[in-house]
């Protein structure tokens, strides 16, 4: 039983009430997660371009961003792992993402009541999780590759070569996830960014992006000696 | 340890020679090819070299290293490569000619301060390598971010980091020296005569003349001069019995030519990101103003469908 389940208080199907969507946990992860992952982008994107150098300034200047880029990697590598652990079982690809695959334009079209339902996190949302968390996995591996250049032995060169294409690629991934991310978290789908930080969000916003979510919870009996309702 | 002489070598150097190229920097170089210069070379003939290694010792005297941890594996050589405070190491090899007979062989190995260097191509802080229009590719370490994608640019595996300043390092070919008219310290020391300094033009004559002297006269039939076109030449160019074996003298590439994937990665790759990002935040602006924010549907005027 994944942990969101235990904390979510007893709720009444009154449109307006509060329904427990990120518990402090999943927050906080969330957000060493996003710090993390802003500071690699920033300090990355100023390795990666002389026109955007000038990023590193920001951060502290150049041999401060080196210094720091690979140690917080590391560290959203270890907070995405923790995601891995606690949401794993909720990003499962199911039937219920394949029939709203299927018809994804209507969502990008903002048609959603012509959307089938969809669990606690939609199609789009797990595809993200996915893709951060195999990208974190090619980072991690080919970011040490260039982290420790000068040990990778001349004859095997060739791994110098693939930790830059590799360490290239899947950042790019990541921050066409990323933009995509941010846009949909912020301006697209409102809630969701208040969500994050307090952890509510109302019954209708419920029912309307998550409706199969919704009607869980709704079903689910408080544990004894749960909090009640906040009504 | 003080490290004023790092300081003092880059900022003397910077002052009284004219750059041509400038890492990590958007646009050209500033100032870069206002003046010309002669394009230096260090001539390094192997064929008289005899591995007493007095080019080791003043580099590391002239440059204000102290001799560090030598390394024995039954060969005269010091140690296995250039290391970050070695920057002129005598490669030693035994060399099992096709008649069975033995030739010792002993290479001067260094920086060979390429023409299209690799190590400036994949270097992303600004004017942390330079290229001055005399031909020396030189590391400026107070614009060094110590990330080492030098080392991934360069082909003859010269750059090395240095743990305590987080900076890379490699030859100069004693900048310092030969910006105001002094030949390299290596140089200096040679008591054979097999090194020399110069134009890259009289350098170029006298190899090529001491490579058809052990042709004619000598029975080296290969002889030949390395000054390898896949990096655009180098500044330091060699004598060698057989040319069309280099990779006998220690390992000298034969065909050394910047990465490919370097050249990816600093040009095209750039652009398609770039543009990729770019578009990215165009897309979901565009987006926005077309479909605008979701719309939350209260269950109870929606037409029963939710």
């Amino acid at each position: 039983m994944s942990s969101h389940v235990i904390s979510t208080p007893r709720t009444t199907g009154e449109p307006g009430e509060r329904i427990l969507r990120y518990t402090l946990t999943e927050r906080v992860n969330h957000w060493f997660a996003a710090l993390t992952y802003i500071y690699c982008l920033i300090t990355g994107l100023a390795f990666w371009s002389p026109y955007m150098y000038w990023l590193a300034a920001i951060v502290g200047g150049g041999p401060t961003a080196r210094f720091w880029h690979p140690w917080l990697g590391v560290a959203f590598t270890v907070s995405v792992f923790w995601m891995h652990q606690m949401w794993d079982r909720d990003m499962q690809i199911t039937d219920a993402d394949r029939r709203w695959a299927k018809v994804i334009k209507l969502y990008i079209e903002n048609d959603d009541q012509n959307l089938p339902p969809e669990g606690r996190f939609n199609y789009g949302q797990k595809l993200f999780f996915w893709l951060m968390f195999y990208g974190i996995i090619l980072l991690l591996i080919s970011g040490i590759g260039l982290w420790f250049v000068e040990d990778i032995p001349w004859s095997l060169r060739w791994l110098r070569y693939l930790s830059v294409t590799v360490h290239v690629i899947a950042a790019m991934a990541t921050i066409a996830g990323f933009i995509i991310h941010i846009y949909m978290g912020t301006a697209m789908v409102r809630g969701g960014f208040t969500s994050i930080i307090r952890g509510e969000v109302t019954a209708d916003w419920a029912r309307t992006h998550h409706r199969l979510w919704h009607e869980e919870v709704m079903r689910r009996q408080p544990p004894p000696g749960a909090v009640g309702s906040r009504k | 340890m003080a490290r004023s002489w790092q300081l003092k070598a880059g900022f003397m150097s910077e002052a009284t020679l004219a750059i041509k190229k400038i890492s990590g920097h958007p646009g050209p170089a500033p100032g870069a090819n206002v003046e010309r210069d002669y394009q230096v070379a260090k001539l390094i003939d192997t064929t008289t070299c005899i591995g007493c290694k007095a080019c080791e010792v003043a580099c590391l005297e002239w440059n204000g290293y102290t001799f560090t941890e030598t390394f024995f594996d039954n060969s005269y050589q010091t140690m296995p490569a250039t290391t970050w405070n070695y920057w002129n190491l005598i490669k030693f090899n035994e060399h099992e000619r096709e008649d069975g007979t033995l030739q010792l062989l002993m290479r001067k190995d260094q920086c060979m301060h390429c023409a299209d260097p690799g190590c400036l191509a994949a270097c992303p802080a600004d004017g942390a390598i330079v290229q001055y229009t005399n031909g020396i590719v030189d590391f400026q370490q107070q614009n060094c971010i110590g990330c080492g994608y030098c080392v991934s640019g360069c082909p003859f595996d010269i750059p090395k980091f240095d743990p305590t300043t987080k900076k890379m390092f490699k030859c100069t070919l004693c900048v310092d020296r030969v910006s105001v008219g002094l030949e390299p310290a290596c140089i200096k020391s040679c008591p054979t005569g097999c090194l020399h300094f110069g134009s890259k033009e009289d350098m170029s004559y006298l190899a090529e003349s001491r490579a058809k002297q052990l042709r004619e006269n000598f029975g080296f039939e290969k002889a030949g001069v390395y000054d390898p076109s896949g990096v655009g030449g180098t500044g330091v160019i060699y004598v060698l019995h057989d040319v069309t074996n280099p990779e006998a003298y220690g390992g000298l590439p034969k065909d050394p030519h910047i990465p490919w994937v370097v050249r990816f990665w600093k040009g095209p790759a750039k652009w398609i990101g770039n543009l990729a990002m770019l578009f990215g935040v165009i897309g979901v602006t565009i987006h926005y103003f077309r479909y605008g924010p979701k719309e939350i549907h209260p269950r109870h005027d929606n037409g029963g469908k939710l």
